[in-house]
């Protein structure tokens, strides 16, 4: 009996009592999948990625989990971890928030940066964490991203930012905002030294993180249905005469209107990360 | 132009409609009432100091968006000379919330580009409410490109609720506009300078805002989002968007908050009253202080300007930082 046959009818017989106990556990044996309502079974769906094997819903991947899908085994040597925030404006509440998130998620920020390999190809690697304040970019997150930027021209090094942002962070105010012209100038002057820059594009990158130095990259990957745009849902809505049209803004819709380069499942970006690194690693012979 | 009262400037009004009053009077029975018409005056001026030397974020806000305070084009007429306007990004179709072009800064040639809103309903519709998509913003780097070429300055005006996240404008890539410019305005070879003159609105600001020097009117706000947006969203303000109040004062949305955190170089000190009351008066301000800094500029070696360019947002943040293991 194939395991993917018995999940199935186990979960069919599980019936809408069990589904209601799921939902109340989400970190058990089972999960749910949020988009097609299947019952999954968690070591199953952490084999296969992380995607729902019914209807390939991407879950959304905390920063360790990401990095384990994408670098090499054991490459992984994080840097700046001791930038923290501080609370500038003093606006309310946001202290209390960071002590909660930083507690729960052993993270200082919604951004991890370091050094990796990637098939073997040396590269300086970002990777956002959505459970910290949906991923916003504050002075520590733009500090990082800049930090990351300056690393690779330094070393000579590609960069890779793996995006899961809700946009700038209101707590830090004009700070946050500043933080998109400070990356993207960053990114700028690394692209001004022939340095390949790789950005993928995950579930969701919204806003300040997306206009500012997440479109800069020389080479965009999305992973399936992620919303990517300027303005979040609610703000998107209000702008709109019309309704919107299924898939709007979405990883295949952002394809079709050339802002991404290609739209990949999980399992094959890491195959297609090693071939760009190979192309863009070492200076050609020729141009600057 | 009717001049639109905000409910603080209500007190004003009421003296400005006295004294017009009291004038009107004397001109038409021939009597001299000159000196109750200067008590009458001073006694406003008076009550206008006191008002605005206790403005709320919140008061600014209203006044950075006052539908008489002067827009970029009044701006551009009071302060350079034969203007020459250029129009369409190239690429897709011209944008008329944004306007630019060749002008004159005491006869030196300068290109100037602003965010454009409209005074009444119609001009308003056909500038967008200020709003730009993305081919004002690819307009906008054309002409900051231009001007590159010529080895010209460029001078930016700012006044804008936020960009344009309509349909059409994230089909046609608002956010690589956004992006793009900013990285390409931190490479420029010229001097840039930046007025926020009104509303500095997020990422459709930060848009054209990239610059050597960042100057910023008195009454003017500059801020990550809306007051109502963030009011609405946070739970702090109870998702209330009527707690604009509030979300603008925890967001510091003011040109002295911008100051002290060293997020702009100089503020720009407007007319008794509001920008709203004498244009020319807040142009000379402005004028005066962009004068000032180009000036300085000038003196800079390209390889200095940009450099120190880079090095301005650079330093933007802040953050505390402990050695770790791997740190």
């Amino acid at each position: 009996m194939s395991l993917d046959g018995w999940i199935h009818r186990k979960s069919k017989a599980a019936g809408k009592a069990a589904r209601k106990h799921l939902d109340a556990l989400p970190d058990g044996l089972w999960t749910k999948c949020p988009k097609c309502g299947e019952i999954l079974f968690s070591k199953e769906l952490e084999k296969n990625l992380m995607v729902c094997n019914k209807c390939s819903y991407h879950f959304k991947l905390a920063s360790p989990q990401r990095l384990e899908v994408t670098v090499d085994d054991g490459s992984f040597v994080e840097m700046d971890a001791g930038l923290s925030t501080v609370n500038t404006l003093e606006f309310p509440q946001y202290d209390a928030k960071i002590q909660k998130l930083t507690a729960a998620s052993g993270l200082n920020d919604g951004m991890v940066t370091g050094t990796a390999t990637i098939g073997g190809y040396p590269v300086v690697i970002g990777v956002a964490d959505f459970r910290f304040l949906a991923g916003s970019m504050g002075s520590v997150y733009g500090e990082k991203v800049t930090r990351l930027f300056e690393k690779g021209l330094a070393e000579k090094l590609p960069v890779l930012i793996v995006n899961c942002s809700g946009g700038a962070r209101m707590q830090e105010g004009l700070l946050s905002l500043m933080q998109m012209a400070k990356t993207s100038a960053a990114a700028g002057k690394f692209g001004e030294a022939g340095l390949m820059y790789i950005a993928l594009f995950t579930d969701p990158t919204m806003a300040g993180v997306h206009a500012s130095f997440a479109m800069l990259a020389d080479v965009i990957i999305a992973e399936p249905g992620a919303l990517i745009g300027l303005a979040g849902q609610r703000v998107a809505a209000q702008a709109q005469v019309m309704k919107e049209p299924p898939g709007y803004r979405l990883s295949e819709w952002q394809q079709d209107h050339g802002m991404v380069d290609m739209v990949l499942p999980r399992r094959e970006i890491k195959d297609t990360l090693v071939k760009l690194l190979a192309a863009g690693s070492h200076g050609g012979s020729h141009g600057a | 132009m009717a001049l639109s009262v905000l409910d603080f400037e209500k007190p004003i009004a009421e003296l400005d409609a006295n004294i017009a009053e009291l004038k009107r009077i004397s001109e038409e029975e021939g009597i001299d009432r000159s000196a109750d018409i200067e008590e009458l005056e001073r006694h406003r001026d008076d009550l206008i100091a006191q008002i605005f030397a206790n403005l709320t974020p919140w008061d600014k806000t209203l006044l950075a968006r006052h539908p008489n305070r002067p827009y970029s084009l009044d701006y551009i007429r009071t302060i350079f000379d034969d203007f020459v306007e250029l129009h369409g990004d190239r690429l897709f179709a011209d944008d008329n919330a944004i306007v630019g072009g060749w002008a004159f800064l005491d006869g030196n040639p300068v290109m100037v580009i602003g965010n454009q809103k409209g005074r009444d309903l119609k001009e308003r519709q056909f500038r967008n409410f200020g709003s730009s998509k993305p081919e004002g913003y690819r307009k906008a780097l054309r002409l900051m490109h231009m001007a590159e070429k010529f080895g010209r300055p460029i001078i930016t005006l700012v006044d804008t609720p936020a960009a344009d996240c309509s349909f059409g404008a994230e089909e046609r890539g608002i956010s690589e506009a956004i992006a793009r410019n900013m990285m390409e305005m931190s490479l420029l070879k010229v001097p840039v300078i930046v007025a926020v003159l009104g509303e500095g609105g997020s990422g459709g600001a930060l848009a054209i805002a990239v610059g050597d020097r960042i100057l910023m009117q008195e009454n003017a706000v500059y801020s990550v989002i809306p007051p109502e947006g963030c009011a609405a969203i946070l739970s702090e303000f109870q998702r209330d968007p009527a707690r604009a109040p509030d979300a603008a004062a925890a967001l510091k949305i003011t040109a002295e908050h911008a100051l002290e955190h060293k997020l702009i170089d100089e503020i720009i000190p407007e007319p008794v009253g509001g920008a709203h009351r004498n244009y020319e008066g807040a142009a000379k301000f402005v004028k005066e202080a962009i004068s000032r800094h180009l000036a300085e500029l000038e003196k800079v070696s390209t390889k200095k300007l940009v450099e120190h360019r880079y090095n301005k947002f650079r330093q933007m943040g802040v953050y505390a930082e402990t050695q770790c293991e791997n740190g």
